[in-house]
């Protein structure tokens, strides 16, 4: 099966890339380096099995790295995950695919977290939030983020009943005890896989309080990824943006957190729409 | 709530990015069809404080985020970061020299 093969082949670089340079002014490669692999399979469907969704490749039943069964428990999740490997071309390339990811997360748990630790960790990153940390240069900066980051953090303080503030001092600020029990206790309430992707937005936007906002609806994802990059933004109106840098980076954290939120509510998801359009 | 737009700008941009992303036959994908049928079917409720209609908007508003930054994404890595190393050939022929070329290979 393509992933028991897979973990030989990630560790090794693509050195021998260097013959690929020969291949000709278009730039296309005659050879696909080893860290990725050809596309094997020609459709892509979905069936239902006792523990969800699964994935079939051809005829193939679709297994996480470690070799478990992928089984996800929402359709329209399952719809995405097929969905990302059918639009995979000639090579599969797994850095694009993030809903796939998520998944096998969830499945293995490679890190052996359970639902406590998970919480935990969530609640640790609002002392090191983003929002909380102010600076006080330049003075346009400081007023940018007062002006962005406040409204944020108000919103936040106001729909969970807590205290949060903001600091400029290099300690942080000074999160209250009862603020993380709010959070951690309605952290609880989600389930284990949404817990895994509110995990993985809070990690990439390196904030708990624009990743509630995601989770909420409060704030779209290219507004949460703009607030998470606003120093950065400042200075690329300043300096000017490099392409190969700043947006290959703002697409890559704009594709996990949207894949993060999406993974959130399909794993999160009610029922409640059908009986709507029974009662009208 | 996000300020996400009108619904039906969000739907075409939506199967736009998922027309990209299938190829030849994008209108029989589950995720064209599934995507068409869950806006259909939000359609008959009743509007504007209807919470599940705006949670099937920021849904989809999320995915067409997903789609369209993985597609830019890749297109950036092909353009900067896939060409890999250059050959001896090339390296040379940057400043302007070539290689020698020994019939015996080299000493």
């Amino acid at each position: 099966l393509w992933d028991r093969s897979l973990p030989a082949r990630f560790p090794r670089l693509p050195s021998a890339a260097a013959e690929s340079g020969a291949a000709g002014p278009c730039g296309r490669r005659a050879y696909v380096p080893p860290g990725e692999r050809k596309r094997f399979y020609q459709n892509v469907s979905i069936s239902q099995g006792e523990g969800g969704f699964e994935i079939n490749l051809d005829h193939r039943k679709l297994k996480t790295p470690q070799a478990k069964l992928f089984t996800v428990p929402s359709e329209a999740l399952a719809i995405a995950v097929a969905t990302e490997w059918d639009s995979q071309k000639d090579t599969i390339k797994f850095y694009t695919m993030h809903l796939t990811t998520l998944c096998n997360t969830a499945l293995d748990n490679p890190t052996q977290r359970n639902k406590t630790q998970l919480i935990r960790a969530a609640v640790k990153f609002l002392e090191t939030d983003t929002l909380c940390y102010r600076v006080e240069e330049p003075p346009a900066l400081a007023e940018l983020q007062k002006n962005e980051w406040d409204p944020v953090v108000d919103w936040a303080e106001k729909r969970y009943n807590v205290t949060i503030g903001s600091s400029t001092s290099i300690l942080g600020p000074n999160i209250p005890a009862s603020t993380k029990e709010t959070f951690s206790s309605h952290l609880a309430s989600y389930n284990m896989w949404a817990l895994q992707g509110i995990e993985f937005v809070i990690t990439q936007l390196k904030s708990l309080i624009l990743s509630m906002g995601l989770i909420d609806r409060h704030i779209t994802v290219e507004k949460a990824v703009l607030l998470s990059r606003l120093e950065e933004e400042y200075q690329i109106r300043r300096w000017g943006k490099v392409e190969w840098a700043h947006d290959y980076d703002l697409c890559e954290l704009r594709a996990r957190t949207a894949a993060g939120t999406l993974f959130v509510h399909l794993c999160s998801e009610s029922s409640t729409v059908k009986h709507k359009l029974l009662q009208d | 709530m996000a300020a996400l737009g009108a619904p039906l700008r969000t739907l075409r941009a939506l199967l736009r990015e998922l027309r990209y992303a299938a190829g030849r036959h994008y209108r029989d994908s589950p995720a064209y069809r599934h995507v068409l049928a869950a806006f259909r079917a939000h359609r008959v409720t009743s509007e504007k404080l209807c919470r599940a209609q705006q949670e099937l908007h920021f849904q989809a508003a999320t995915y067409l985020c997903l789609l369209r930054s993985v597609r830019e994404h890749e297109a950036l890595h092909r353009e900067y970061h896939g060409k890999g190393e250059r050959s001896p050939e090339e390296v040379a022929g940057l400043v302007g020299f070539r290689l020698p070329q020994q019939p015996g290979g080299k000493g």
